[in-house]
């Protein structure tokens, strides 16, 4: 039988993901704190199982590597070795040339050897400097002259059923190597009537094999009771020269007798020291597994896609409640109320499979913290709150490069040297703080650090020479901490590798916006800063509000909606001909008419009998033009990407309760569509609409 | 067709060993570790079992020395898969019983050439 073991690799590359992160955290715990032991045993069963798998599925780079990683660790774990922080460290970034050899291999690319070889020179060297003991040399085996065959002796110990093995098999085994003459020797047995136990071997056999086999073949059927019988071998010779050789034959079975007799008793040591060690290890298992499933995210989204069916089914039913006659209404109304309760209820739990704790992405961040820190020669304490709070998958995989980014740049420009925080009267180790919780409908992450606080002078003079915040504007706190997020603005004196270079912020922001997510900074001035994420709980189902132009119904997202007007038509300036702006609050906003934009007939073209429905992305604001708001309600979302094709302006499609097909407005792509077409009019910060107004007043 | 006990902590192992042994006709009963095994072990008789060395919680070795301990697994074959370093970690498993070992890495069909030889 042939069986593809490939099929394995992806499960083994998962496990192999999670064991590196476990020896990470545990070699940190390591370097910060007594070495404890059974952290440096999880670091080894991590590296031990990566090893393994490694070997079965066929990944020859990985099961060398990190056979290196696990001798270091094994003389670790059995007190042969000190735990350093030399040794941690070196094991540290092992860990990480491990975690390229992993990805290398899932991604099937080339790993990068140098790197390899350097780790793996640094780790020999390691192992040698303080060799222990040394182990002893393999025996060198003679090789033996091919004999005619084997004479052998096999006379089990009593207890040798208790081992599970069984002589019939052995002796089965045996004649798959050639012909054999089995003598059964029975003269242990009990004599009749005296005590018999019939649990224990008291058969002995002689075995003639007349086949001309290498001897480790014969020794191999044996190699599970050694220890468990006395087992002798005799080559039987094929000429006249067999005598000669019998005599040494004879004092060399003699000295393998006495080899066995010795390691018997070295055997029964042991066992009475493993019987000690066991009740010590009873006493400490501890009944903590935990019971979680690995599931593949393609089934769940099936699920998911599932109940999103559902949900619409309920919602049809739920229309067609509204026409029924009275007498019937209640019933099927309470049925229909029902069903949706239950439906959400479903929703929910199966939603919930998705979701994973964020702590799969803070772990990351002690390694990253002690690395950045002591590079620049900070001193900084990382305090984690609300690992356990839970995020979508999706969410998860893409807000971790915008995480690092903050808390690089926390590091970098937000902490102070320990001297220059001591001179300010603060305590010389800073404090970085990541913290995650629900709030509503949304999961809040606040990076938080004790450091200097944004320098509001710095940016102010900096935005004002980049024209983003016009020279006679006296603008608050908040518009100017909002510039840092403004494409390639970098106030950091020194750009250094760890950040500053300005491409960063804008890219951050943009990253939690394409999540449907918000992020502001607070900042006191010698107290520090707080960068606040909000990102929804999910990217499948999104809060809708329904808008109708002509027949055609469309959603848009209701955290993206600032507010919905009517229309004043002294409100309407018109410049440059054909671009209409909406003056609102000293606020001058571009209005976009959907039906112009996507090609429909409305009820009317004329501005004041329709309704503006304000909405905000990138920090800019559209008025769009619609006929009638409609009702507010979660919809499912569907990729127009995979059912249709992309379209400008549309981020997704939902199916309705009546079955038609309402289109998701893609609110950063309408703002996007709308600077394109009004491309003169840069749609740019308050401050700048500001000057705009007088000049058009 | 015999049980097979499987206990391995490491998922992709216990897989291949599980698609291996089911692909070649034998009822397999999957263990994450030496405690799980010992409470499936007791609710279904295992004819033979596969365990891996390492483990949390419990380790193969300590599986086994319990596992000796249960009347109704006297006389069971139980195998110890054990990587070629671990030289002296076969004279401990056989000491707390195991009948012998298969040596990591192997490939399915030495798995199950193994399993035939203690099964007949």
């Amino acid at each position: 039988m042939s069986v593809d073991i490939s099929q394995f690799h992806q499960v083994y590359f998962e496990e192999s993901f999670e064991g590196l992160d476990a020896m990470e955290s545990g070699l940190l715990a390591l370097s910060s704190g007594e070495p404890d032991m059974e952290t440096i045993n999880v670091i080894f069963r991590a590296a031990h199982s990566i090893k393994g798998g490694a070997g079965t599925f066929g990944f020859r780079d990985i099961s060398d590597f990190t056979h290196v990683m696990e001798t270091l660790l094994d003389e670790m774990r059995s007190g042969k070795r000190l735990v350093t922080p030399a040794a941690v460290d070196l094991l540290l970034r092992s860990t990480d040339q491990l975690g390229g050899l992993l990805t290398a291999a899932r991604d099937k690319v080339e790993p990068d050897a140098e790197a390899i070889a350097e780790a793996l020179t640094e780790l020999q060297a390691m192992l040698n400097e303080a060799q222990p003991d040394a182990p002893a040399p393999a025996a060198p085996t003679t090789p033996a002259a091919a004999p005619a065959g084997w004479r052998i002796r096999f006379a089990p110990q009593a207890h040798l059923f208790m081992t599970g093995n069984d002589p019939a098999r052995l002796l089965r085994e045996l004649t798959a190597l050639g012909s054999c003459t089995i003598n059964c020797d029975l003269s242990q047995l009990p004599e009749a009537g005296a005590e018999f136990d019939p649990e224990a071997c008291y058969i002995a056999w002689d075995i003639e094999l007349s086949a001309p086999v290498e001897e480790s073949a014969v020794r191999e059927v044996f190699e599970w009771v050694d220890g468990d019988a006395e087992i002798l071998i005799q080559s039987v010779m094929p000429s006249a020269a067999a005598l000669a050789a019998a005599s040494a034959a004879q004092a060399e079975a003699e000295q393998l007798a006495e080899d066995r007799r010795q390691s018997d008793r070295r055997a029964g040591d042991r066992r009475a020291g493993d019987r000690r060690q066991s009740d010590r290890r009873e006493g400490a298992a501890g009944a903590s597994s935990s019971s979680s499933i690995r599931v593949d995210i393609g089934k769940v989204d099936a699920l998911i896609n599932m109940i999103g069916q559902l949900v619409i089914t309920q919602s049809m039913l739920l229309d067609l409640g509204q026409e029924i006659t009275p007498e019937k209404t209640i019933k099927l109304r309470e049925g229909l109320a029902q069903l949706e309760r239950n439906t959400r209820d479903l929703q929910e739990s199966i939603m919930n499979i998705r979701m994973m704790p964020i702590s799969f992405s803070f772990n990351r961040f002690p390694r990253l913290v002690r690395d950045l820190s002591s590079k620049l020669g900070k001193e900084v304490q990382l305090k984690l709150a609300g690992e356990e709070t839970e995020v979508d998958k999706t969410v998860l995989e893409k807000i971790g490069d915008p995480l690092v980014h903050l808390v690089r740049n926390a590091l970098d420009h937000g902490l102070e040297t320990p001297e220059v925080r001591e001179a300010c009267g603060k305590s010389a180790v800073g404090t970085l703080s990541l913290n995650a919780y629900h709030e509503g409908g949304s999961v809040v992450i606040d990076i938080s650090d004790d450091g200097a606080g944004l320098n509001r002078e710095r940016i102010l003079a900096k935005a004002r020479e980049r024209g983003i915040i016009d020279a006679h504007v006296h603008p608050t706190d908040a518009q100017v901490y909002d510039c840092i997020f403004a494409p390639g603005f970098s106030t950091a004196a020194v750009v250094s590798d760890v950040s500053g270079r300005g491409v960063g912020m804008d890219v951050v922001r943009r990253n939690i916006r394409d999540l449907g997510g918000t992020v502001d900074v607070h900042s006191t001035p010698g107290q520090g800063a707080t960068f606040r994420i909000r990102l929804p709980l999910t990217l499948a189902i999104l809060d809708g509000q329904l808008v109708r132009v002509g027949a055609n119904v469309y959603i848009i997202s209701l955290v993206s909606i600032i507010e919905s007007l009517q229309v004043e038509s002294a409100n309407v300036q018109t410049v440059s001909g054909s671009t209409e702006l909406y003056s609102l609050r000293s606020e001058y906003i571009p209005v976009l008419r959907l039906y112009d934009l996507f090609d429909v007939q409305p009820d009317s073209t004329e501005l004041s009998e329709g309704l503006l429905v304000v909405v905000e992305a990138m920090g800019k604001k559209v008025a769009l033009l619609v006929d009638e708001l409609l009702a507010q309600q979660q919809v499912v979302v569907k990729s127009l990407q995979t059912n249709f094709r992309n379209v400008d302006g549309i981020s997704g499609a939902t199916i309705l309760g009546t079955g038609s097909v309402a289109m998701i407005l893609d609110v950063n792509g309408l703002v996007r569509l709308s600077r394109e077409r009004y491309a003169d009019l840069p749609l740019v910060p308050n401050s700048f609409r500001m000057a705009q107004q007088e000049t058009i007043q | 067709m015999a049980s097979i006990l499987a206990v391995d902590d490491s998922a992709s192992m216990r897989q291949m060993v599980a698609f291996t042994l089911k692909g070649a006709g034998y009822d397999v009963i999957e263990a994450v570790d030496g405690q799980d095994a010992l409470g499936k072990a007791r609710a279904k008789q295992a004819d033979v079992v596969l365990t891996d060395l390492n483990m949390p919680n419990m380790d193969g070795i300590q599986l086994i020395r319990e596992l000796r301990k249960l009347p109704q697994y006297k006389f069971t074959p139980m195998l110890l898969l054990t990587t070629e370093s671990a030289g002296d970690k076969k004279t401990e498993g056989k000491a707390a019983g195991a009948t012998g070992w298969l040596v990591k890495p192997f490939n399915p069909d030495q798995l199950l050439a193994t399993l035939k030889k203690v099964l007949g």
